[in-house]
């Protein structure tokens, strides 16, 4: 992993926090921030934030989505009482997200709770990341899809080796009131930027009031493989996953049993009604596997994306292809057609595939009745370290549990056995 | 001088950085493989500590230096200008910003993963402003077939052998992906008269060269006659390829697939494994960018499934074309078998040096003879249950376990003026530290200091054994001059006996099923006693009768028994409990600061003889 979604909540708490150090107590960010998850009691939430019950409110959901207004779900200008009537009405409920690559579906947990600020001018800001600069990019016409403004955008390209207080802005920025002070306030945040290791940083619109600019809608990314700089700097941050479908019960389990170890196990359920299932070895071949199952025209019926990969112990190999070969046998299929179980993989560097292969072959030994009754028939391909004998451990299993199931080593092409599946799915 | 394009030749000496022995090993199995002349490993830089390693060079063993710092190594070695950096995530990115000052040094490959990316960009950056190759991060580095191998790659012996890459063959391939460069190998040895090099780039956002950077330096050698590449779903890297070929800077044909085209099927964004493996735009998609090489006039297989045939099907056409004349065959030298991997396939064995019935510490959780430490804690073994496992080998009960902590709580100390606890004060006073004073203490336990309680065993064992009745027992002793052990006080008799050794005794009573010596031993008390109060069994007779009964509860048979006494078992009870005192003993001479001990001269006889006696 590398970069990130956070929260909105979290990207302006850190922001507040920062931005009177970076600016010498120049410039300030509001902290009054409420983050409302399923677990927050509404009833009594303004106990430990007296301000709610003073101010009017913004309530928006923030789980990693944008264009929250154009989907009306935004609440503006609201007391307490009607914050908290427009959350629970909205809370645990399923929503469909218009956003520019289609749209989304998924339930809401999460809201943020902020003072609503009057505000004179809409400006757009953001800091992008690339291979040999940052670029800041800034628009006096903030609030609006920036794609439909661009050409007033001006964008600031900063060399990644430059030195951060050299930055300067001013000359770049367009004319508007209070110049010197925007760019100042631009130049600060780029070095919080830089400093907090964030890859993507957007205020649209970055409202001015009263001489203060003051970040509205913020969407924010980092790289969490800076955690063992930032810890102190983020503070206690959470990485949530994308806005979109809940996980299945059989993928959270699959997670839970990835976090145990220092080993991979990833699964992702496409098409539960799908005839090619994949039990692949490794991040690279996995995708591979995937792809030729799309490539070859049976992208509908690829049932799953997964791998498992650097070494895991017999015990979670087992785990992981139980969990497979039940959500692969349910039900067999309708029409009563085979359904085809590809255990793959590459060559491996250093993992002894006999061992890798055990706590898989005592899983298809465990499920031998019902891959006997889903018409399932495997095929084995894989190479590297004791190869030979994970291979005619495999020969020897298909023999034992009377399922059809071939095994193939490096001299066949990693990908073949996909081949050969699709092309006996199509007889 | 080596030419530009060539990263790598049959000379180059590199540095490993980090503690990383089976990866040196590695590449030098790789290297006496190709037959070089000499290692490509010039020196291991471990700050930690310098001096040298063992290395084997074929069968033979031979020094590796190893350096405290790349500067060191530097000097010492000007010839290598390869850096294998195996520092962590943490301080990969110091070391190789110090590498890259270090003017010798041209190549760094990377290998840590999750190396912060604003770190990667400034690396890459630093490494272009030098005009030096950054491999990496987050790779497994590359190999040039039949010259030098970079770390792991390649994997094991095996792997390399059968991918042929201990010569060199026209191929010059270059992927993202680390994992999969066997697999890649494995395809270009079958299709082709092999590879001439391989570099993985590494999974990360920003790697330090990229795949064009090397399709251009494989364009210029003219060894290589045919480009392949795999690139990944994610960035839009693979366009400069497309336009490199489009602005034939790229001549040399190039078969080239880009994996994660099952992105469209997968529910929303996926971030595949690498770090670098997400399409953000339309643009960085799998497909998009298959598309755009094919257009640019790049050999894309239809799917990976044709990868193989379309680089197999163009190097026979530059054969044919007389472009590729297919590199000789070559019969490598065999790599002895490591003995570790030898005994893990069956094939060696070797009769043992040591051997341990008490414990294991190989699984995830050490075991005490078989109870794993988590068990012994969460069942309250205590020190009792420990030793009973550890000295016995036997789990044994409750009231054995508490009795053992009873006698060592009584055994802790005995106050300062015994041998033991003053010899401990003494180098405590004399500055030595805390084991030289606590074994000065402890080498006074033997037949005097401490020896009661072994004496009391034996002698009141020999009584028993032998059937002497107790009275005949004390009258043999007495004929034969010794004096039993364990018999005897300074100050406590029959009207004042000795607590602790009635709290023992009664604990004995309530909790062994029987106590036939300490019987005994009392039975001898009713003897001895009527010729002096004070002559009771004391506190070391005690422990010893009890110890003995406490073996026979435990099972042993008289044969064990006499084996334990023999190996010392009542001076390891000693030596153990007195320690607690010992040591306390020293800390607290420490925290009183006490000078050095002089002994008074008048407390001591001076009775020297004018002249020694003259002899011969």
């Amino acid at each position: 992993m590398a970069q990130r979604g956070i929260r909105e909540y979290d990207a302006k708490r850190m922001l507040a926090r920062a931005i009177g150090e970076y600016s010498g107590g120049k410039f300030r960010i509001d902290d009054r921030l409420v983050l409302v998850t399923p677990e927050t009691d509404l009833a009594t939430v303004e106990a430990d934030h007296p301000w709610l019950a003073k101010e009017r409110l913004v309530v928006k959901p923030d789980q990693l989505f944008g264009k929250r207004g154009k989907n009306k779900l935004i609440l503006l200008n609201a007391d307490l009482a009607a914050a908290k009537a427009w959350i629970a009405a909205r809370m645990g409920k399923e929503v469909t997200i218009e956003g520019a690559g289609g749209t989304t579906t998924g339930i809401l947990t999460h809201f943020l709770i902020e003072p609503f600020v009057p505000h004179d001018a809409e400006y757009y800001l953001a800091f992008t990341s690339s291979r040999d600069v940052d670029t800041i990019h800034f628009s006096p016409k903030g609030g609006v899809d920036i794609e439909s403004v661009w050409d007033t955008v001006v964008s600031i390209d900063v060399p990644v080796l430059a030195d951060q207080m050299q930055v300067r802005v001013l000359p770049e920025l367009p004319d508007i009131p209070h110049r010197e002070t925007v760019a100042e306030f631009i130049q600060v945040l780029y070095r919080i930027y830089v400093d907090y290791h964030f890859t993507y940083l957007e205020f649209n619109p970055l409202a001015f009031f009263r001489g203060r600019l003051i970040p509205l809608d913020t969407v924010a990314k980092l790289d969490d493989t800076a955690a063992f700089q930032c810890a102190e700097k983020w503070g206690e941050i959470t990485f949530p996953r994308p806005f979109g479908k809940a996980m299945t019960k059989e993928e959270a389990y699959v997670e839970s049993l990835d976090a145990k170890t220092g080993a991979s196990l990833k699964l992702t359920l496409l098409n539960p009604d799908g005839r090619v299932w994949l039990l692949v070895a490794g991040g690279g071949a996995s995708v591979i596997y995937a792809d030729t199952v799309v490539d070859l025209g049976f992208g509908g019926e690829l049932a799953n994306y997964g791998e498992y990969s650097g070494d895991p112990s017999t015990e979670l190999t087992y785990e992981y292809t139980k969990t497979l070969l039940d959500l692969m046998t349910r039900v067999p299929d309708p029409q009563g057609r085979p359904k085809y179980l590809l255990i793959g993989g590459g060559i491996a560097n250093f993992t002894d595939v006999a061992k890798t292969f055990t706590g898989i072959i005592q899983a298809l030994e465990e499920y031998k009745d019902r891959l006997q009754k889903n018409h399932v028939k495997i095929y084995v391909r894989r190479g590297g370290p004791n190869y030979k004998e994970g291979l005619e451990n495999m020969r020897r299993l298909g023999e034992r549990i009377g399922v059809p199931l071939e095994v193939y080593g490096p001299e066949t092409h990693m990908t073949r056995i996909v081949s050969l599946a699709l092309e006996e799915a199509q007889r | 001088m080596r030419n530009d394009y060539e990263l790598f030749t049959a000379d180059t000496k590199a540095f490993i950085y980090g503690e990383q022995l089976r990866a040196a090993q590695r590449m030098l199995d790789f290297d006496y493989l190709c037959r070089r002349g000499e290692p490509s490993v010039a020196a291991l830089i471990t700050p930690e500590r310098g001096g040298f390693e063992k290395l084997f060079w074929g069968t033979k063993e031979i020094r590796i230096p190893r350096m405290t710092s790349l500067a060191e190594a530097a000097a010492h070695f000007p010839e290598a200008d390869v850096l294998v950096n195996f520092a962590s995530q943490r301080s990969a990115y110091d070391v190789t910003v110090q590498a890259l000052d270090i003017p010798t040094i041209r190549t760094i490959a990377v290998i840590a993963e999750g190396i912060p990316e604003r770190q990667s960009r400034r690396m890459a950056a630093l490494a272009k402003e030098k005009g030096k190759w950054i491999i990496g991060p987050a790779t497994v580095g590359g190999v040039k077939a039949g010259c030098f191998k970079i770390g792991n790659a390649a994997g094991t012996m095996e792997n390399i052998r059968e991918a042929k890459l201990y010569r060199p063959g026209s191929v010059g391939f270059v992927s993202v992906s680390g994992g999969l460069s066997n697999e890649a190998y494995n395809i270009v040895a079958r299709a082709t008269d092999g590879l001439n090099e391989g570099i993985a780039i590494g999974g990360d956002a920003y790697p330090g060269s990229t795949l064009l950077d090397h399709l251009l330096r494989f364009e210029r050698n003219p060894a290589i006659k045919l480009l392949v590449c795999l690139g990944e779903v994610g960035g839009t890297k693979e366009y400069e390829i497309a336009e490199a070929v489009k602005e034939g800077r790229i001549t040399k044909p190039l078969v080239m697939w880009v994996t994660g085209t099952c992105a469209k099927v997968l529910p929303g964004q996926v971030q595949f494994g690498h770090a670098g493996a997400r399409a953000d735009t339309a643009a960085e998609t799998a497909d998009a960018k298959n598309a755009a090489l094919r257009e640019a006039g790049v050999i894309v297989p239809r799917s990976f499934d044709d990868y193989h045939l379309k680089i197999e099907e163009t190097y026979q056409r530059l054969v044919n074309e007389g472009t590729i004349v297919p590199a000789p065959e070559v019969t490598p030298p065999n790599i002895p078998l490591d003995y570790a991997q030898a005994r893990a396939e069956g094939l060696v064995r070797r009769p043992t040096h040591f051997i341990s019935t008490i414990c294991d510490e190989r699984g995830d959780v050490h075991n005490y003879c078989g109870v794993p430490i988590d068990r012994v804690i969460e069942e309250e073994y205590g020190i009792g249950g420990v030793i009973g496992l550890l000295w016995f080998k036997k789990d044994i009960p409750p009231y054995a376990r508490e009795f053992i902590e009873m006698v060592i709580q009584i055994i802790a100390d005995h106050g300062p003026a015994v041998s033991g606890a003053h010899n401990t004060i003494v180098a405590a006073r004399a500055g030595k530290d805390l084991i030289s004073s606590l074994v000065s203490g402890i080498l006074t336990i033997g037949p005097r200091f401490g020896g009661a309680v072994n004496g009391a065993a034996e002698h009141f064992l020999y009584g028993l054994r032998n059937k002497l009745a107790p009275r005949e027992f004390v009258d043999e002793m007495k004929r034969r001059n010794v004096r039993i052990q364990g018999i005897g006080h300074r100050l406590h008799s029959l009207e004042n006996p000795d607590a602790r050794v009635e709290l023992m005794k009664a604990f004995a009573r309530e909790h062994f099923r029987a106590t036939p010596l300490l019987d005994y031993a009392l039975a001898v008390e009713a003897v001895t006693i009527q010729k002096k109060g004070n002559l009771i069994l004391n506190v070391d007779g005690c422990i010893g009768v009890l110890l003995v009964d406490l073996l026979t509860e435990l099972k042993f048979t008289d044969a064990e028994i006499d084996e334990m006494i023999r190996a010392g078992l009542f001076n390891a009870f000693f030596v153990l409990g007195r320690s607690i005192g010992l040591i306390g003993h020293y800390f607290d001479q420490v925290r009183l600061e006490q000078d050095l001990y002089r002994h008074p001269l008048d407390d001591i006889l001076y009775d020297v003889p004018p002249a020694p006696e003259t002899v011969g």
